[in-house]
C-alpha cells in the first residue's frame, strides 16, 4: 500500500533558480538561504526518507495556463513534463518524470470524493514546480524520484478557500492509501510566505503573521483553514495567498504531525521564505538539530 | 435532495473588501476581463521568436494586438502600475520584464515610487511593515 510519509513546504521563487544558475548560492545574499535548506537536502537524501513519488502542489504562473483556461485544481497525469519557457528560456533542469498510474488513480479517487479535478496529459511546468525540486534535490542530471505536479489557481480570483484546500489534502491522503503498490509518497506545499509583487504596497512582509501561520499549520490546521482570503491579502500581501496551498500538504498528513525542521528567512528577493519538514506523528522520525532556524537581516537586528 | 451548505460567502461583500486594501489591485474577474489581451500579449513573449520580433519593433508588435492606446503606452513606458490598471496581472507581465532581462524585484520595486536601491534596502531590513496598510477604511 502506498502511504504519505512526509510533507514539505518550500518557497518556489524564480530568483532561487537564478541564484543556482549564476553560481550565487554561497554569496552574502543567498548563502543563508541555501544553508537553511542544507538540512532538508541531507534529510531527504537518506534512503528511509527519500520518496518514490512527490505530489508537488504549486501554482502555475501564467505558463501552462493562460487567460483561456483557469482550472482551480489540476493534476498532471503525463509520463513527463518539460520546464516552461517563461521569457528567459526554459530553466536548465531535467524533465519532471510523472507517475501516471498513481496520478490517474488519485484523479479518479478525488473526483469520486467530490473534487472535480482537471486532468492534464500535456503540460509544461514552470518555476513553481521546478524551483522547489532544485532547492531540495540540488542539481542532479535527473530528479531522484517521480513527481505528480498539482497546479492550483491562486492567480485569478477567487482561488480555492483554505478549507477546501485542507479537505483536498485529506482526500489525497485517502487516495494514496488506496493505491496498491508499496510507495513512499511526499506531499509538498510550495509558495509563500508573506509577499506582495505589485502596486505601491509591493514589498510587504509580515513576520508575525508568517510565524503564527507556521505554528497553526503544525498544531491547529483545522482552525487555520477557516481564515478568509481577505485576511491573507491584508496581512501577508497579495501574493501571500499562495499559502492556501500549504493547507493541501497539511491536510494530507492527518491529525497530528511532528515538525522535524522549520526554516524561516527574510528576505529572498521580495518574499519571506519558509521551508518545513513535517511527518505524520505515528511514523515521525527524530527532529533535526537545530529544529528551528530563523535567519536574515531582521533577525540579526533583533 | 442535496445537502444544504451551512454558510455561503456573499460574493458582493467578498469582492468589495478587496478595494479596501491600500496600494493593491486584486486580480478579480473584472480585471481579468479588462486585461485579457494585455495578458495574452505578455504570454506571447514565452516564445523566443516573438521576443525578438517585439524587441525589434515594440510599437509594431503591440499594434498586432487588440489593446487600448493606454495599455500600449504603458507597455512602451514599462509602467507596471498602469499595466495593472489596464487589467494586467504580474505573473503574465513577468514575461515582459523577463524579456527585458529584469527580475521580479526590479518590477515590484518599480511600482513603489522608491528607487531600486531604496527598495532593495527596505527588503534587506525586513520588508514593508503591514502596519497602516491593511485597510483604508479602518486606517490600520
Amino acid at each position: 500500500m502506498a502511504r504519505i510519509t512526509a510533507g514539505i513546504t518550500s518557497s518556489h521563487i524564480p530568483a532561487l533558480g537564478a541564484a543556482i544558475q549564476t553560481g550565487k548560492t554561497g554569496d552574502d545574499y543567498w548563502g543563508p538561504v541555501f544553508r537553511g535548506y542544507e538540512p532538508i537536502k541531507q534529510w531527504i537524501a537518506r534512503p528511509e526518507n527519500m520518496p518514490d513519488v512527490v505530489i508537488l502542489v504549486y501554482n502555475d504562473h501564467a505558463s501552462a495556463f493562460d487567460m483561456n483556461i483557469i482550472p482551480t485544481f489540476a493534476i498532471g497525469c503525463a509520463e513527463r513534463f518539460k520546464p516552461a519557457d517563461e521569457g528567459w528560456g526554459p530553466r536548465p533542469v531535467p524533465d519532471v518524470i510523472g507517475h501516471p498510474d498513481l496520478a490517474w488513480h488519485i484523479a479518479q479517487s478525488l473526483i469520486l470524493d467530490d473534487f472535480d479535478m482537471t486532468i492534464m496529459n500535456a503540460m509544461d511546468v514552470d518555476h513553481g514546480c521546478t524551483v522547489p525540486l532544485s532547492m531540495i534535490f540540488g542539481e542532479p542530471s535527473e530528479w531522484p524520484c517521480k513527481v505528480i505536479p498539482m497546479p492550483v489557481n491562486v492567480v485569478t480570483y477567487p482561488p480555492p478557500s483554505g478549507r477546501r484546500c485542507f479537505a483536498l489534502g485529506d482526500s489525497i491522503k485517502a487516495a494514496v492509501e488506496s493505491f496498491p503498490e508499496d510507495l513512499k509518497v511526499h506531499v509538498w506545499g510550495t509558495g509563500g510566505m508573506s509577499h506582495q509583487l505589485q502596486g505601491p504596497r509591493a514589498g510587504l512582509i509580515n513576520k508575525e503573521f508568517d510565524l503564527n501561520f507556521i505554528d497553526r499549520l503544525i498544531n491547529d490546521p483545522e482552525e487555520l483553514s477557516k481564515m478568509p482570503h481577505i485576511e491573507y491579502l491584508r496581512e501577508s500581501g497579495s501574493e501571500g495567498i499562495e499559502l492556501v496551498m500549504w493547507l493541501i500538504m497539511r491536510g494530507a498528513l492527518g491529525d497530528k504531525v511532528r515538525d522535524l525542521y522549520t526554516f524561516y528567512h527574510i528576505p529572498a528577493s521580495n518574499t519571506a521564505l519558509g521551508a518545513l519538514i513535517l511527518q505524520p506523528e505515528e511514523i515521525a522520525g527524530p527532529p533535526l538539530e537545530p529544529r528551528k532556524v530563523l535567519s536574515g537581516a531582521s533577525f540579526a537586528e533583533a | 435532495m442535496t445537502d444544504k451548505k451551512k454558510e455561503r460567502i456573499n460574493i458582493h461583500e467578498y469582492l468589495a473588501e478587496f478595494e479596501d486594501i491600500p496600494g493593491t489591485r486584486v486580480f478579480t474577474a473584472q480585471r481579468a476581463r479588462k486585461g485579457y489581451w494585455l495578458n495574452q500579449f505578455a504570454m506571447s513573449l514565452m516564445k523566443e521568436e516573438n521576443r525578438q520580433r517585439f524587441l525589434a519593433d515594440e510599437r509594431a508588435y503591440l499594434d498586432e494586438w487588440d489593446l487600448s492606446e493606454e495599455a500600449k503606452q504603458a507597455v512602451l513606458d514599462r509602467d507596471y502600475n498602469r499595466m495593472i490598471d489596464c487589467g494586467g496581472n504580474i505573473y503574465f507581465l513577468s514575461k515582459l520584464f523577463s524579456t527585458d532581462k529584469k527580475s521580479f524585484q526590479f518590477a515590484a520595486g518599480s511600482m513603489t515610487g522608491m528607487t531600486q536601491e531604496e527598495y532593495a534596502e527596505m527588503m534587506l531590513k525586513g520588508g514593508r511593515s503591514p502596519e497602516g496598510v491593511r485597510s483604508i477604511k479602518e486606517g490600520r
